[in-house]
């Protein structure tokens, strides 16, 4: 069972406090119906599948009930870091960097 | 009857004896003593019956990783379990044992056919020999498959037993509490750390239960193991756990232990739990596994007296046992020598020493001369004999000939192939391994958890190494979890330095396509096996494995693992990191379902939620069924009714005077704020700004994808507060979603959203009659039909009781809900019943609610829909906004495949035959007459026999159905096909001018 550190309570919570979101930072178009169709199938469904980094949501469901960001390393399961909802998604390189 | 054991040996309380049974038979033992020990005890090898061959088989090990002793045990009615290992199991008073796989006796076993049959069981044989005629797998193969599948006897009566869970938290966790783990807890728990020390057997002690050799600081080893466990027990920030196993090393260093607490007690107090789970998460760990002993593979190395050495050494030394009168040992390593000689030392004729070397170390074979055991060095054994015990055996010069072959009678014959680190709960956490060619092991390499490995677990062989290496873990695991203490010196007197080689399979002067060298004692693999499957194009050692199956029962191969290893590397020809180690997984060891389940049994495995008014429903006898987690009131049969003639009642009643019914469970959402109606403008289909307060609208909640995920009545008690209401399944589900949404999509919007579902009791009131019960008893509220019409809401007081009171239908009756706050809710359901006799007023459950808004064509979301439908596919074009610019899910209605006409549409069926009621689920098809596989158009959502109609209805969706009104369409069942003709969904009264009757 991972521990999550949630940004909002500034603390490791175990894994069962949370609940996962899908992938983060797909916002939703400003104005849906100006978007293509395969825009929005893009929006509604392809979603990425990578060996390492990934960039998650996951909810504080039975803690605080906050959304928030993570970064996982599908490879180890492990979380890299947390952070709130609306920051930048932080740089891929400089993870990579950090973490080696 | 105990010949073999040795007075005065052992740890075993000699003052305490203790019998128990083995296949129906009294054996004696002593306290200390397991199942195993005892039966060697007795002069008994023989145990069981192998999985394959049904060849016989004794006790190879002393441990957890034994693959042959797999017994029943019987602690009682229920209390039964198969394929236990007899090296652990502690004998208690009464405890019957039963060895398994042979029928009619252990001794003659019908099965043993197989082992002559041996070249149709070769690796593979499952996915040669049941490839054709294919009719013969379902009617020939699988029931025999599967009535020879599997080893022992499951019980088949309820585990009478409680299990117990917890979990704990520590600085240092310890696995293993041998020399390594001991040292490493004592110096951890000097520094004060919090220090949880484990170990999977009775005793702690490790390897140095079966040292009689070796000495420290001046003290025999078991008075220093005694000094050692005084010590740790005295400290209170150290706790011990015997008989407790690490199961599984999961992320950020959780652990899983296994306590066992009372099998091995004659009787324990009541309530007492059997076993714990343990959930540690531990700041750092200390792995200190110990190695475990590897078999020689040469041909009759599962015969009944053949046994590792390391273990029969154990038995001696630790039990007092000796495992026969005239044992040879056979080995690769030092250390099977000095089995031989505390057997000698005890009394003990030992045959020979056979090692496969051409030199050993000068001094083994120095003490070998003094007590008179013959050596043969650079010699094998090449076969053995003896029915259901080994009787002799051949050995002959490795590179020597037929000719020089010799035969030993013996009674045992211990083996060492060298000893390999237990890399389990290391290879848990994916730690790398790397290879050591020159040792022929696995080692741990990089750790990925706070985790560090001491002892023969890490490849340090030698008490005075093991010794050191766990302090120095111990301190530096203490350390690193914020504490600081000093290493701990040993000295360590008498000990040997122990060397060996690792061989592959040895050679045999057997016939080769009869030898059987066994690799995989539990699931009867050969090294032939493993050599086929390479032939036969198996490169990968997680190929070869489940190709022959070595290495999968239940034992995760703990001593076969290398062995076959090594085989595969040698015929691949290459090094074995090429071929790989097959993974670990978690359990360690066969753990219990009762460990795992825990508490979570019977009335414990769910939620069970009630409403306040579930109590007065079971008082009249009212059936449940189960709705999500809520329990609810199916229907209320009165003495002599079945379910249909209560169902038949119930609607009956509501439609012709007054019913009521409990829809306490449906989900309540509090949204509250000035952007309110904007929010539910963004998450619902409908419009809202222009709804004014005191008025309710029925929504549709969708997806993004366009796709229905909820409905529910919603109403606006001000310009700023709206009463919405969900499905009792998606209470939950549509609180997340509104969250996600106004936390990362509407963040501008100032709303505030809380679950109200548990805070209100909700009596549903419909029926010609409902206005009447109603009206004496509500304040502050006007209930004529121009100040309170059809989907309005109030709040006033109901026989002095605060409300929110609905005037909303789903029964197509003129309808109430009455709303109040969930402790006054069976209060007014008491109330209301008795105001209400004057109407006949009846309890109805959820099967008549289902009824009756059926016959209306409301929908159930979950039922009538399933996560494919939209708002036109469900009827439900007329609640959506069409002006709003925007709402979730609305672009998605728009892509092409929403458009298509083709797709499926809920429409209504009426049965040709009227008494007919469908199968909900039941396939539709066009053509009767077409040929299987037909093609299916869609299915019945809702069936049942309508009281108001006297005849069935149904609903279902139909590809294209809204364009299919009048046709005939088939719904074919086993026992003929039926037709129905498609309809509208609303079947009662579609004017609705009942809602206001
Ligand atoms: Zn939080």
């Amino acid at each position: 069972m991972l521990l999550i550190r949630c940004p909002y309570c500034e603390a490791e919570r175990p894994e069962v406090e949370f609940t996962y979101g899908g992938q983060a930072h797909i916002a939703r178009p400003q104005n849906p119906s100006a978007t293509t169709d395969d825009e929005w199938r893009d929006f509604l469904y392809i979603r990425a599948n990578p060996r390492g980094i990934h960039y998650e949501r996951w909810r504080h469901m039975h803690g605080c009930g906050r959304f928030f960001n993570a970064v996982r390393d599908t490879v180890t399961d492990k979380f890299v870091m947390t952070y709130k909802a609306g920051l930048p998604r932080p740089d891929q390189a400089e993870l990579e960097a950090a973490r080696s | 009857m105990s010949t073999f054991r040795i007075p005065g040996k052992g740890r075993v309380d000699s003052t305490k004896p203790v019998q128990f049974l083995f296949n129906g038979k009294t054996y004696a033992g002593f306290e200390g003593d397991t199942v195993a020990s005892a039966l060697l005890a007795s002069g008994v090898h023989l145990v069981g019956r192998s999985f394959k061959y049904h060849r016989p088989r004794g006790i190879l090990s002393a441990g957890s990783e034994e693959p042959n002793a797999l017994l029943g045990i019987d602690h009682g009615p229920g209390r039964v379990e198969p394929n236990t290992r007899a090296t652990v199991i502690e004998i208690s008073p009464g405890l019957k044992t039963i060895s398994q796989n042979h029928w009619p006796s252990l001794e003659r076993d019908v099965g043993a056919i197989n082992d002559v049959l041996y070249m149709l069981f070769s690796a593979g044989f499952y996915y040669k020999t049941f490839m054709w005629p294919k009719s013969f797998w379902n009617k020939v193969y699988e029931p025999i498959i599967r009535g020879t599948a599997g080893l022992g006897k499951s019980p088949i009566v309820p585990d009478p037993d409680i299990y117990a869970s917890r979990f704990a938290h520590c600085d240092v966790l310890v696995v293993g509490a041998g020399p390594a783990g001991l040292a490493a807890a004592l110096d951890a728990g000097r520094s004060g750390a919090k220090v949880l020390l484990v170990d999977e057997q009775a005793e702690l002690g490790g390897s140095l239960l079966s040292e009689t050799d070796a000495g420290v600081d001046g003290m025999t080893g078991w008075a220093w193991l005694k000094a050692s466990v005084d010590e740790l027990a005295g400290m209170s920030n150290v706790t011990l756990l015997p008989r407790t196993t690490a199961i599984g090393y999961y992320h950020q260093n959780f652990v899983g232990l296994c306590q066992r607490i009372t099998d091995h007690l004659a009787s324990a107090p009541e309530g007492t739990p059997r076993e714990r789970m343990w959930k540690v998460r531990a700041k750092q760990v200390v792995l200190a596994q110990g190695a475990i002993e590897k078999p020689l593979v040469f041909d009759g190395n599962d015969r009944p007296g053949v046994m590792l050495a390391g273990s029969a050494r154990s038995y001696l030394n630790r039990y007092g046992v000796k495992v026969g009168d005239s044992p040879v040992v056979v080995t690769s390593h030092d250390s099977a020598w000095l089995a031989a000689f505390d057997l000698a030392r005890a009394g003990v004729k030992v045959a020979a020493i056979i090692d496969i070397r051409p030199a050993v170390p000068e001094h083994l074979t120095t003490s070998a001369s003094a007590l008179g055991i013959e050596v043969l060095l650079g010699w094998t054994v090449t076969g053995t004999k003896g029915r259901l015990r080994i009787s002799s055996l051949r050995a002959k010069p490795i590179d020597g000939g037929v000719a020089q072959a010799r035969e030993f009678a013996c009674d045992a014959l211990l083996m060492s192939g060298g000893w390999n680190p237990s890399l389990h709960l290391f290879s848990h956490t994916q730690g790398k391994l790397e290879w050591r060619e020159d040792a022929q092991v696995f080692l741990p390499a990089k750790h990925i958890e706070q985790s560090r490995c001491a002892g023969a677990g890490n490849g340090n062989f030698g008490l005075a190494k093991v010794l050191a290496e766990g302090a120095e873990a111990g301190v530096a695991a203490a350390t690193d979890a914020g504490f600081s203490g000093t290493v701990s010196a040993y000295t360590v007197s008498d000990e040997l330095d122990m060397t060996g080689v690792s061989s592959r399979e040895l050679p045999t002067d057997k016939n080769p396509s009869t030898a059987k060298a066994f690799v995989d004692f539990q699931n009867d693999v050969t090294a032939k096996d493993i050599r086929l499957a390479v032939r036969e194009g198996f490169k990968s050692i997680e190929h070869i494995k489940r190709y022959t199956t070595t290495g999968m029962a239940t034992d995760q191969g703990k001593t076969s693992n290398i062995n076959g290893l090594a085989i595969a590397a040698d015929a691949v020809q290459r090094q074995a990191p090429a071929v790989g180690l097959t993974t670990f997984r978690p359990p360690y060891t066969p753990t219990t379902f009762g460990a795992f389940a825990g508490y979570s049994r019977g009335g414990l495995f769910d939620v069970t939620r009630k409403t306040a008014i579930d109590a007065w429903a079971q008082e009249r006898g009212a059936v449940f069924e189960p709705v999500a987690l809520w329990r609810r009131a199916w229907y209320f049969p009165k003495p002599g009714e079945d379910m249909h003639a209560a169902v038949a009642r119930e609607c009956k009643a509501t439609r012709d005077s007054l019913g009521i019914f409990d829809a306490s469970t449906l989900g309540k959402i509090e949204i509250v704020g000035p952007d309110a109606a904007e929010f539910l403008n963004r998450m619902y289909t409908n419009p809202w700004s222009k709804l004014q307060p005191g008025r309710c609208r029925y929504g549709v909640l969708l997806g993004e994808d366009g796709f229905i995920r909820d409905d529910g009545v919603i109403g606006r008690l001000t310009t700023d507060r709206f009463h919405v209401t969900t499905t009792t399944g998606g209470a939950a589900r549509v609180l997340n979603m509104m969250e996600d949404y106004l936390q990362t999509e509407f963040p501008d919007l100032k709303v505030w959203l809380t679950s109200t579902t548990e805070q209100w009791s909700v009596i549903a009131i419909n029926g010609p009659n409902a206005r009447n019960l109603l009206a004496p008893l509500i304040e502050g509220i006007d209930l004529s039909e121009e100040a309170f019409p059809h989907m309005s809401v109030a709040t006033g007081r109901i026989c002095g009781v605060p409300t929110r009171l609905f005037r909303m239908s789903f029964t197509g009756e003129r309808g109430y809900e009455v709303n109040v706050p969930a402790r006054y809710g069976r209060a007014i359901w008491e109330k209301l019943i008795a105001e209400g006799q004057a109407y006949g007023i009846t309890p109805y459950g959820t099967e008549t609610m289902h009824v009756l808004r059926a016959e209306k064509g409301y929908i159930i979301v979950g039922q009538d829909t399933d996560g494919t439908l939209t708002p036109d596919d469900a009827g439900l074009g007329w609640a959506i906004g069409k002006a709003k610019a925007d709402f979730v899910g609305k672009r998605s209605l728009a892509r092409p495949d929403m458009l298509k006409a083709d797709r499926k549409q809920l429409v209504g069926l009426l049965t040709a035959d009227p008494k007919v009621v469908l199968e909900e689920g039941a396939q539709i098809v066009l053509d009767p007459n077409q040929s299987v596989p037909m093609k299916m158009v869609g299915h019945v959502t809702s069936s049942y026999w309508s009281v108001s109609l006297g005849r069935s209805i149904a609903l279902a969706v139909i590809e294209g159905g809204n364009a299919r009104m009048g046709e005939t369409v088939h719904i074919p069942m086993p026992d003929g096909t039926l037709r129905a003709e498609v309809t509208g969904t609303v079947f009662v009264d579609p004017e609705n001018t009942r809602l206001s009757a």
